[in-house]
């Protein structure tokens, strides 16, 4: 593992620690909120991944200047901007429909934590 | 361990309920008493086994993340170095949208230029995976015993609001109103756009909805309203598109173009869409919200004293599963 180029490369590894942090609490924890939260970790390191790929060193926001266009090379690469917003709209779904989950599962077992709401599915199933 | 797993299950067996139906109550016994055969259970089975199945549970959880964020790591290792200018990402489709976006488009902000332009079919989509998932929330959350339409207003005296907030609100609400439509407005010309005032102004009336109730907040804007809004916001969109999408594949004129670059009426199409995806996202921002809260899953959420009404409809929870 080549350590200087993962020096260079640090907001792509701060993205992948971040990506790790999420994982580990969806693991972790039992309580399905916060499994929800570990999962909206790993959705904001994806975007802080993209976003820092997208980056180009000592080019400006691709806001272009009517008066005076500027060229291409002025720049940062667009793209990873219009990828982010829409994974951000999509992880915003996403989290609102776990949440919307839970709310029906505490509702009707009463508790958050995942194991006691699958006993207590698989006694009512007997 | 076992005794954690004891308190535990006896704190939970313990805790009240707040105020349940009759309904509610009867589910409740046949819960109480599932968790105390569970319990039963457990101290049947072998303690030690039990704890020596959770740490290798946690340690496998440890391990698993720790190697995949090894292997990413290696991988983030080999990527070309972070900010060059010539990396493979940095291609001939970045370099298409920048030089030739502002006269193509019309817009100068050349993000809003390739997501409402170029590439305003899979904005479309992104519009409407987010009119699903409020539709799907709505569905889960509507399925509630003791309440019939959400639409309909349900009377109740709302909590008196603390008056930091409420003073708060006074200030914000305003200035973040004006401040999200300007982000809408402003989305061809400068950073901003539908999806960036859209979420302003959801959080605007959030906040004005925590302050004045939420009956004040539904004179304002409905869930009814909310829907309403938004499927006319995702029609006006795909008609639009559609007349460009045609027109353009058929070479047949239009009607739009890209104006004068900078100008507040230019950049064709560009303007109208965001301020519809700026309708979707601030109706659905706020719907999450208040559909979250009527389930009455939130602190003073006044859910309480629907619940302890009696109310014929609460039936419908035996055989929700046929009606649903």
């Amino acid at each position: 593992m080549n350590l200087s180029m993962l020096w260079e490369n640090r907001p792509q590894a701060a993205a992948v620690i971040l990506f790790g942090i999420g994982l580990a609490t969806l693991l972790l924890n039992q309580n399905l909120i916060r499994k929800i939260i570990g999962f909206s970790f790993m959705d904001s390191a994806v975007f802080l991944f993209l976003a820092s790929e997208g980056y180009i060193a000592g080019r400006a926001a691709p806001i272009q200047n009517p008066a005076s266009p500027l060229p291409a090379s002025a720049f940062v690469n667009p793209i990873p901007a219009g990828l982010v917003l829409t994974g951000i709209v999509v992880s915003v779904s996403v989290t609102a429909l776990m949440l919307a989950l839970t709310v029906r599962l505490w509702q009707r077992y009463h508790t958050l934590n995942l194991d006691e709401i699958i006993r207590l599915a698989r006694r009512e199933e007997e | 361990m076992r005794n954690d797993l004891d308190q535990d299950l006896r704190a939970s067996l313990e805790e009240p309920v707040p105020s349940a139906s009759p309904l509610d109550q009867a589910h409740l016994l046949q819960h109480r008493s599932a968790v105390l055969r569970e319990e039963n259970d457990l101290s049947r089975m072998e303690p030690d086994a039990l704890r020596r199945l959770r740490i290798l549970y946690r340690v496998l959880s440890v391990l698993v993340a720790c190697g995949i964020v090894g292997t990413l790591l290696w991988g983030v290792a080999d990527l070309p170095a972070f900010g060059g200018g010539a990396n493979p990402t940095e291609n001939e489709v970045m370099d298409r949208y920048l030089s030739e976006g502002m006269r193509e488009g019309g817009a100068t902000n050349l993000v809003a230029n390739m997501i409402l332009d170029y590439r305003a079919f899979d904005t479309l989509g992104e519009s409407h995976v987010l009119f699903t998932a409020a539709c799907a929330v709505l569905l889960l959350l509507s399925r509630e015993p003791e309440r019939g339409d959400l639409s309909r207003s349900v009377p109740e005296a709302d909590a008196p609001a603390d008056p930091v907030l409420v003073f708060t609100a006074r200030v914000l609400c305003p200035a973040l109103l004006l401040f999200g439509l300007y982000v809408v407005l402003n989305g061809h010309l400068g950073p901003g756009g539908g999806f960036s005032g859209g979420t302003v102004m959801g959080a605007a009336l959030i906040l004005y909805r925590c302050a004045f109730g939420r009956r004040r907040a539904s004179a304002f804007l409905s869930l009814r309203g909310c829907r309403t809004l938004t499927g006319a916001a995702l029609a006006f969109y795909a008609l639009s598109k559609a007349w460009s999408f045609f027109t353009g594949a058929n070479h047949l004129p239009s009607g739009i173009g890209p104006g004068t670059p900078g100008a507040i009426l230019s950049a064709g199409l560009i303007l109208p869409l965001n301020i519809a995806v700026g309708c979707v996202v601030c109706c659905t921002m706020y719907g999450f919200f208040a559909l979250f809260e009527e389930s009455g899953i939130l602190p003073e959420g006044d859910g309480s004293s629907g619940r302890s009404r009696p109310e014929p409809g609460s039936s419908r929870f035996r055989k929700g599963g046929a009606e649903a």
